[in-house]
């Protein structure tokens, strides 16, 4: 603190530390704590707020628990955001490693720029754009039909085609950190592992993967958080044929918040789902061993 | 072929699968505003239209993206949202970043969890918990301010990051070398701080922007009764399907690619402009640079 007004003298401080406390007390401590206090208490009509029956209650969360579609959808959506991570890791790792280590010069930077491209594409957008290779009428089943593999055009809606259109959202967040990670991975260590005669697997096994540990967490982390806490992309894969019974957790969530006018199991709801990703959070980081820190890039 | 030569072979064919699999839905989903089927869809090709961005059916009902209303009504919105969002996450950003850099306590690990937490919380939940908040402290509902609001409370933790590591590499002599020319505070800040932080805050506000602009999640929970771009393109695509929606895609993408080529370049005159300083640094006799004090 002291470093802080040598610095940048008292007002300076002032209005510094003034403005971090709103933020980290508007913004993100009080919000998340009104959260979690509206889920411990019951939906009561305003009437009755604040009178006898306003108590603290775990109400909320045991409907969690005996609710049995409500429990099924919410370990459908832990089991399928697990999934999409674990997809996302297979697909992104060679890609980020050959950009990292491979590819040189110009063809480098028009790769890394590639990706940029579709990663500032709207997650709705891009969710859209497999919507209609998958659709009724979209290209697969055109091609399908104009090849007489199939007579009628399938039905591809389901928690595949939520999956495959997560995977296609979210790869880049998953390709960003392993290629930054691996990035300042040294050369000559592969090179050195090599002229001793360790075989490509091994090389990766016992080199390039531990080393690219930061980056596993972090692309794990953000992939997982964001398929288990997204809106969007059920919301759009479920119009296709078939699809309706691929429900997420967070639309359970929203029609507690918008249809149903019960804030207060909306709250317990997603109050559930952030302790889920939470506790994801830690597994990753202990796990793969690093710190928040890392999470900065 | 030996057995290395069949990897590289097998990796740049499944590199080039990975740049089709990222951008020919992408290309599909452009080809098909330009196709005069009523269905969004590139096969079958009924012929090349503009109708889907300017047009009338047989009918003489308006098919266009731009002759809608509450297309630019969305849009404007999501202007105003975007302004709002760098206006806001910026400042705060920026204040934290500097309050970190110069904490070395304990307190300083608490802080950064705090501050970068938002991160990684779903968006829906920073959503939802802005709506709470808000609606009980203030009684104020959901509309463009809670936008705003909502979405800087984890955009302002993305541009500190940027600010933080931009002050990694900042060399603390020169503000010390400020001081004891006798600058004061602000002449400092003014003529030191801010003028080696001016790409940083640059990047931050495109960052904010283009964050602000596409976000969905966050946005559906406290948009109220309004609407911005996102939330109506994700409404267009769940009710009356037309090609209009791929119309809206192809000027989505474009700006995409302008946005991102600006910051490419941005970047690279950063990375030149730091390589240039370096070089003088090196050019420099030895005797001139500063002479590190005896711990």
């Amino acid at each position: 603190m002291a470093e802080l007004v040598r610095r940048f003298g008292r007002p300076v401080t002032g209005l510094i530390l003034a403005t971090v406390l709103l933020w980290a007390l508007l913004l993100i401590v009080l919000p998340q704590l009104a959260m979690v206090e509206l889920s411990f208490r019951p939906n009561l009509p305003l009437a009755q707020r604040g009178g006898p029956e306003d108590v603290w209650t775990l109400a909320n969360y045991a409907a969690l628990w005996t609710n049995s579609l409500h429990r099924t959808i919410f370990w459908q959506t832990v089991w399928s955001s697990l999934l999409v991570t674990l997809l996302a890791f297979l697909v992104c790792y060679p890609v980020a490693f050959h950009l990292a280590h491979e590819a040189r010069g110009t063809t480098a930077l028009l790769l890394v720029t590639g990706l940029v491209i579709p990663f500032w594409v709207n997650e709705i957008l891009r969710t859209f754009s497999w919507f209609l290779i998958l659709a009724r009428n979209g290209l697969v089943n055109q091609v399908l039909l104009a090849l007489g593999l199939i007579g009628e055009p399938l039905a591809l809606g389901g928690t595949g085609a939520v999956v495959v259109g997560m995977v296609y959202a979210y790869v880049l967040f998953m390709i960003f950190p392993l290629y930054n990670a691996l990035e300042n991975l040294d050369r000559n260590q592969i090179e050195a592992a090599r002229d001793l005669g360790a075989s490509t697997w091994r090389i990766h096994r016992r080199i390039v993967l531990p080393h690219a540990k930061p980056g596993i967490a972090v692309g794990c982390v953000m992939t997982f958080m964001l398929a288990a806490g997204t809106f969007a992309v059920p919301q759009i894969m479920q119009s296709l044929p078939g699809g309706t019974n691929a429900r997420w957790f967070t639309q359970i969530v929203y029609s507690y918040f918008f249809d149903g006018g019960d804030w207060n199991r909306g709250s317990a709801y997603a109050f559930a789902l952030l302790i889920l990703c939470m506790l994801f959070v830690g597994a990753a980081l202990r796990v793969f061993k690093v710190g928040l820190r890392d999470i900065a890039r | 072929m030996n057995a290395r030569g069949l990897l590289r072979l097998f990796l740049g064919l499944y590199l080039a699968l990975f740049f089709a699999y990222l951008f020919l839905p992408l290309v599909f989903m452009v080809a098909a505003a330009f196709n005069a089927s009523r269905l969004p869809t590139m096969l079958p090709w009924e012929g090349f239209t503009l109708q889907w961005f300017w047009g009338f059916d047989a009918r003489g009902r308006p098919t266009g993206l731009f002759q809608d209303a509450r297309m630019g009504r969305a849009l404007l919105n999501s202007l105003i949202i975007g302004a709002g969002v760098i206006l806001l996450s910026v400042p705060l950003g920026l204040a934290g970043a500097l309050l970190l850099s110069s904490l070395r306590s304990r307190l300083k690990g608490l802080l950064y969890a705090v501050l970068v937490s938002p991160i990684l919380t779903p968006g829906v939940i920073l959503g939802i918990s802005t709506l709470i908040f808000w609606q009980r402290a203030f009684d104020l509902g959901g509309g463009l301010f809670l936008v705003v609001v909502g979405q800087s409370t984890f955009i302002a933790s993305y541009c500190m990051l940027l600010f933080m590591a931009r002050l990694e590499r900042f060399d603390r002599t020169l503000e010390e070398a400020a001081f004891d020319l006798g600058a004061r505070h602000l002449q400092v800040i003014r003529r030191i701080l801010l003028p080696y932080l001016r790409p940083a805050i640059l990047s931050a506000c495109l960052i904010a922007f283009l964050q602000s602009f596409e976000n969905y999640n966050t946005t559906l929970f406290v948009i109220g009764a309004e609407d911005t771009l996102t939330i109506n393109i994700a409404t267009r695509v769940r009710l009356g399907l037309t090609p209009a929606v791929n119309a809206i895609g192809v000027l989505f993408i474009g700006a995409t690619v302008l946005a991102a080529v600006g910051y490419a370049f941005l970047r690279r005159r950063e990375e030149r402009a730091r390589t240039a300083a370096l070089a003088r640094e090196r050019a420099a006799p030895a005797a001139v640079r500063p002479v590190p004090a005896p711990a």
